[in-house]
């Protein structure tokens, strides 16, 4: 897998990430379908509102979270799946 | 029966049905045979939007505005703003019929997020005869104009026996036209499609041929385009559950403001339908006796009471239960365990023999309102 930290991305614009009241927790929306996200996955997803790469991500979630000790691999890990569901997209330099 | 805790379910999703009125005459509409005389009895904009918000409250996110044909509406564009305003995510479900590059503008900046437009037909004559209008070229230049205004565009394309055999070439032009997603959809057996049931059903040999032509197209083009086949349940040995189970995730609202845990509820005689005007959405989706009495398993009589499949179809679709069988409490006659499977087998067998004529026996039966008349006064 080549690493791919250096290419910014951001949240997908046609999609909708908000916090619900009555579902207590995040949902991210898109065409005729939502995701709920779990704590981390809206912890990430919301620092992806502005173009955003992979190095600036894990470095802030590092600077805000310490004792996570395996935070880099499970970042990257959760990129690759938000990804490939279009969740967020490549932006153009 | 036993109590079930209504506070568990969120219903997710919001079908705004914002007017019965259509200038399309599709023979398989899933709108009721019984069609309003007039629109007056439509739910008001200070209505809807009072709706949404009660809606918004109970945690519904996404919300489909439909019909009929929504574009019939003046309010739409100020239904779409207050209704991204309150946190929707916003789709358009329409025949494109009404459409034009301002008002794709004007929704835009209103907050859609998604248009989905229906075609009748592969080509300008089958999508004429089928939607009773001679729409396809201005079909073609509204999903260009979606597309240019950069809005994401879905395809829906209604299957049955006498447009079928064009998936293929639905699926070419719907890349041609650079369609995000393509919904291939066998026409389900309700309202119009019920009463059309025989001169409308696929052939099993028809259907088989449609899905082997979409995964044979989706082999060749391994692009963005998602394509998804919904077949005719009549087909399937296994019913297919309500709506994710009933009462538990989607809410209808019908123009005249009944609330419906689907939008072919209206079919079950025996059932009242709450409505906004009487009370609120979150009264009526926890304590309704509509919404409470098919919630779970627990109504269920055999042989779905002791199945061990029944929570994953949960008996099937109320509404195709009472309408092949009378009872709304029965086993969806689709799945093979039900005593009454039969009458889904002769419905298939009944289409058949009807089949395969250049002029078929009976003319298909469009949607409109001489015809609603004429089934009222026959039903009555």
């Amino acid at each position: 897998m080549t690493d791919q930290s250096a290419d910014p991305f951001r949240l997908n614009p046609d999609y909708r990430l908000q916090y619900e009241e009555a579902q207590e927790c995040h949902v991210l929306l898109y065409p005729e379908g939502l995701v709920k996200l779990s704590e981390t996955a809206a912890e990430i997803l919301k620092r992806c509102g502005e173009p955003i790469t992979g190095a600036e991500l894990i470095a802030g979630l590092q600077q805000d979270y310490p004792e996570a000790d395996s935070l880099p691999d499970d970042v990257r890990e959760f990129l690759q799946v938000a990804r490939q569901q279009d969740w967020i997209v490549a932006v153009e330099v | 029966m036993a109590h079930i805790d209504s506070n568990h379910y969120i219903p997710m999703w919001l079908l705004a049905e914002l007017t019965y009125a259509c200038p399309l005459q599709c023979p398989y509409c899933s709108n009721p045979l019984q069609l309003p005389a007039s629109r007056k009895d439509e739910l008001s904009t200070e209505e809807w939007i009072r709706v949404m918000r009660q809606a918004r409250k109970l945690g519904a996110v996404q919300l489909g505005f439909s019909g009929g044909e929504p574009l019939v509406r003046r309010d739409l564009g100020e239904l779409i703003a207050a209704a991204d305003e309150m946190g929707f995510y916003c789709n358009l479900i329409t025949s494109a019929i009404g459409l034009n590059a301002d008002k794709i503008t004007q929704f835009k900046q209103a907050g859609i997020k998604h248009i989905q437009i229906s075609f009748q037909g592969s080509d300008r004559e089958t999508n004429a005869r089928f939607g009773g209008s001679d729409s396809f070229d201005h079909k073609m230049a509204m999903t260009r104009e979606v597309i240019r205004q950069d809005i994401p565009l879905g395809l829906n394309f209604v299957l049955h026996r006498h447009n079928i055999h064009q998936v293929t070439d639905f699926l070419n032009l719907a890349e041609e036209l650079g369609a995000e997603f393509v919904e291939l959809a066998n026409t389900q057996y309700y309202a119009w499609a019920l009463h059309n049931r025989d001169q409308l059903l696929p052939s099993a040999a028809q259907l088989q041929e449609a899905e082997a032509a979409t995964n044979r197209f989706r082999q060749r083009h391994q692009g963005n385009m998602r394509a998804l086949f919904v077949a005719p349940d009549y087909y399937e040995s296994r019913p297919k559950k309500c709506s994710n189970g009933w009462g538990t995730t989607f809410i209808t609202v019908t123009p005249e403001g009944d609330v419906l845990p689907c939008q072919s509820a209206r079919v079950i005689e025996a059932l009242e339908f709450p409505n906004v005007r009487e009370g609120s959405l979150e009264d009526i989706w926890r304590h309704a006796d509509l919404f409470q009495r098919f919630r779970g398993t627990d109504w269920m009589q055999e042989p779905c009471a002791s199945c061990p499949e029944k929570e994953i179809d949960l008996g099937g679709c109320r509404c195709q239960a009472y309408l092949l069988t009378g009872d709304a409490y029965a086993t969806d006659p689709v799945c093979e365990l039900s005593p009454q499977h039969d009458r889904v087998s002769s419905a298939i067998e009944s289409a058949q023999s009807q089949a395969g004529t250049e002029q078929e026996a009976v003319p298909l039966m469009f949607r409109n309102t001489a015809n609603a008349r004429k089934l009222a006064a026959t039903q009555n």
